[in-house]
């Protein structure tokens, strides 16, 4: 069954990094959960007490279905049904650049989580770049495929970007992974320029 | 057997309480008995009594929840489409329970039962109750049945409340509980409607002071119920249901008579009401639940009602019930949460109001057929 979980995963190479990073047996929130996916595996891989919470009603019934406990809520209400400290981990896998403010949820995650795994897509991607300098038009990928009026993508940021906000919040960064389509070896010399996804890992200092 | 169907059903009854030691304590303090309870069961107890469950009904509700009583019989029981082999509440796998609510008038002990102290009803003299007194009863058909733990148990709106009752009050008797349209305890706005409802009941003439005979105060209790009615639709609901339309005509009529749809079906549901409810039954059953707050007995605070709980929850809320509103059952999850109770929630999209426990009957379902499956493969691990 796991590999079948694993297998499911597998399009979304940031999730499965993720999941090697949650260590066995934490309690753990899976933020913008959708189906479920992640967490079922966690918990059949890892015993992993993990929850999750998730916007749309569909996605809440996927979850019901594949036993995963979920939370409806929206997270740009913040995560006021949890406590300080709750969670070991809390995972945001690719949905931060879609809440309203990115900064408010970010000191969130840390107030309630110990550590926190946060996954993002880097618009300082080499082909962002290059459709926004060359094309002189706002990039649309594989990782970005709407329009700039129809993406729910509204606050979209680079890795240094990213590292930045961490810095001015207080929050330190554990780790650093970034996710490349192609050379791994480039994406590691520069991720900001050649990681098309990174998976942080950070912590309240 | 056809899906869903589950024929015909026949009632059954539990007594206790003959004597001052078994007796059911009450909240109020007064030891009350005997007591009779009046349930359905459907599907079959395992042999290790691990897939009970009890379904706890609402405030006009019974213990027929599914099924026909006879041949003859037109309608099925309150939650039919719920309750059956391969439905959410799946018979063939599942043993489920339905009692009535003592208090309540349709077969359980109730104020319009007979005191064996004086051979009369006991009308006012029947002790005010609690949801916490429905769950003691209740708990002595468990103890009947020979069942530890329940499966799970749960129900809508007032059903709601007994299950988180409950779980409270019996942390190991329970394993799951589904808290559907509901709340730790009933608003203030919940508390003003009762009371105008229990108003009407008790100014009509009729009513004597609780010691009628028949008929019964029929234009107090209807008036309660229209005004119950309201309160468990929408205003989207009514709007899709009846608009402004007329009943009869085309044209006002210039009079005070019943114009408009609204006013039919309000005064049809009052009607209907009368003739299957007490008025006593109905003043007692509203209070038990303005009484109702479970945060009480901890200076108010939700969370540490929770402390002793050791069941998983299914939370529904309904995004238009403006009765038992959506946030009653977020401030729950959070409670539970707090707790660290293995929770789900989900406030489903619906413009029935309150009544959409009753009616979303595919979303619902689908919760609650996979929260029983995964909570059954637990228990039988």
């Amino acid at each position: 069954m796991i590999a079948r979980l694993r297998q499911e995963l597998s399009r979304r190479p940031d999730l499965l990094l993720i999941a090697d990073i949650i260590p066995s047996s934490v309690k753990m929130l899976d933020l913008g959960c959708g189906n479920g996916a992640l967490l079922k595996l966690l918990r059949a891989e890892k015993s992993v007490q993990g929850i999750g919470v998730e916007l749309e009603q569909s996605k809440i019934l996927e979850c019901a279905a594949n036993g995963v406990p979920v939370i409806h809520g929206d997270l740009n209400e913040g995560l006021r049904d949890f406590s300080d400290i709750s969670f070991d981990y809390i995972v945001l896998s690719q949905t931060i650049q879609a809440v309203k403010r990115p900064d408010h949820l970010l000191s969130e995650m840390v107030r309630v989580g110990s550590q926190v795994v946060i996954s993002f897509i880097n618009i300082g991607y080499w082909e962002a770049r290059f459709q926004l300098a060359f094309g002189g038009r706002m990039p649309v990928t594989k990782t970005l495929p709407d329009q700039w009026f129809n993406t729910e993508n509204i606050h979209l940021a680079t890795i240094r970007d990213f590292r930045e906000l961490c810095a001015r919040r207080e929050i330190r960064i554990l780790r650093e992974l970034p996710v490349a389509p192609a050379s791994n070896f480039l994406a590691k010399l520069h991720p900001n320029l050649f990681a098309s996804t990174c998976v942080f890992v950070i912590t309240r200092d | 057997m056809a899906k869903g169907n589950i024929g015909i059903v026949a009632w059954q009854e539990l007594s206790f309480g003959q004597t001052e030691e078994d007796a059911l304590l009450l909240d109020c303090g007064r030891k009350f008995g005997p007591v009779t309870l009046r349930y359905e069961t459907y599907g079959t107890l395992n042999a290790l009594k691990n897939n009970a469950i009890l379904i706890l009904h609402a405030l006009s509700g019974d213990a027929h929840v599914a099924g026909f009583h006879s041949e003859k019989d037109r309608k099925p029981g309150w939650w039919h489409e719920m309750v059956g082999p391969g439905q959410p509440f799946d018979t063939d796998k599942y043993f489920i329970v339905c009692s009535n609510i003592i208090g309540g008038c349709s077969g359980s002990t109730g104020p319009g039962s007979i005191n064996p102290a004086t051979g009369q009803s006991y009308n006012m003299d029947f002790p005010v109750i609690t949801i916490a007194d429905m769950v003691r009863a209740q708990k002595r058909l468990m103890e009947h049945l020979g069942i530890k733990r329940w499966l799970a148990l749960g129900g809508g709106s007032m059903g709601g409340m007994q299950a988180l009752e409950w779980a409270v009050s019996f942390p190991d008797c329970v394993a799951g509980v589904l808290a559907i349209a509901t709340t730790s305890r009933l608003s203030p706005q919940g508390i003003a409607f009762n009371w105008v409802g229990r108003e009407a009941i008790m100014s009509d003439p009729l009513w004597q002071n609780g010691d009628y005979d028949d008929p019964q105060p029929e234009k107090g209790l209807s008036i309660a119920r229209m005004l119950g009615h309201i309160t468990y639709l929408s205003d989207e609901s009514m709007y899709r249901k009846f608009g402004r339309r007329l009943q009869a005509s085309d044209k006002y009529t210039f009079d005070f008579s019943r114009d408009f749809a609204v006013e039919s079906y309000l005064q049809y549901q009052g009607t209907q009401f009368v003739e299957r409810f007490d008025a006593n039954s109905y003043l007692y059953i509203t209070r038990a639940m303005d009484y109702f707050d479970l945060s009480a007995k901890y200076g108010g605070d939700l969370a540490k009602a929770f402390t002793e709980v050791k069941a998983k929850f299914l939370v529904v809320s309904f995004s238009s019930d403006w009765l038992f509103p959506p946030y009653h059952s977020r401030d729950m999850v959070k409670a539970l949460l707090q707790n660290r109770i293995d929770v789900t929630y989900c406030d489903v999209q619906s413009s029935y109001g309150h009544d959409a426990f009753l009616l979303e009957v595919e979303t619902l379902g689908r919760l609650i057929t996979d929260y029983l499956a995964n909570l059954y493969a637990e228990v039988s691990k």
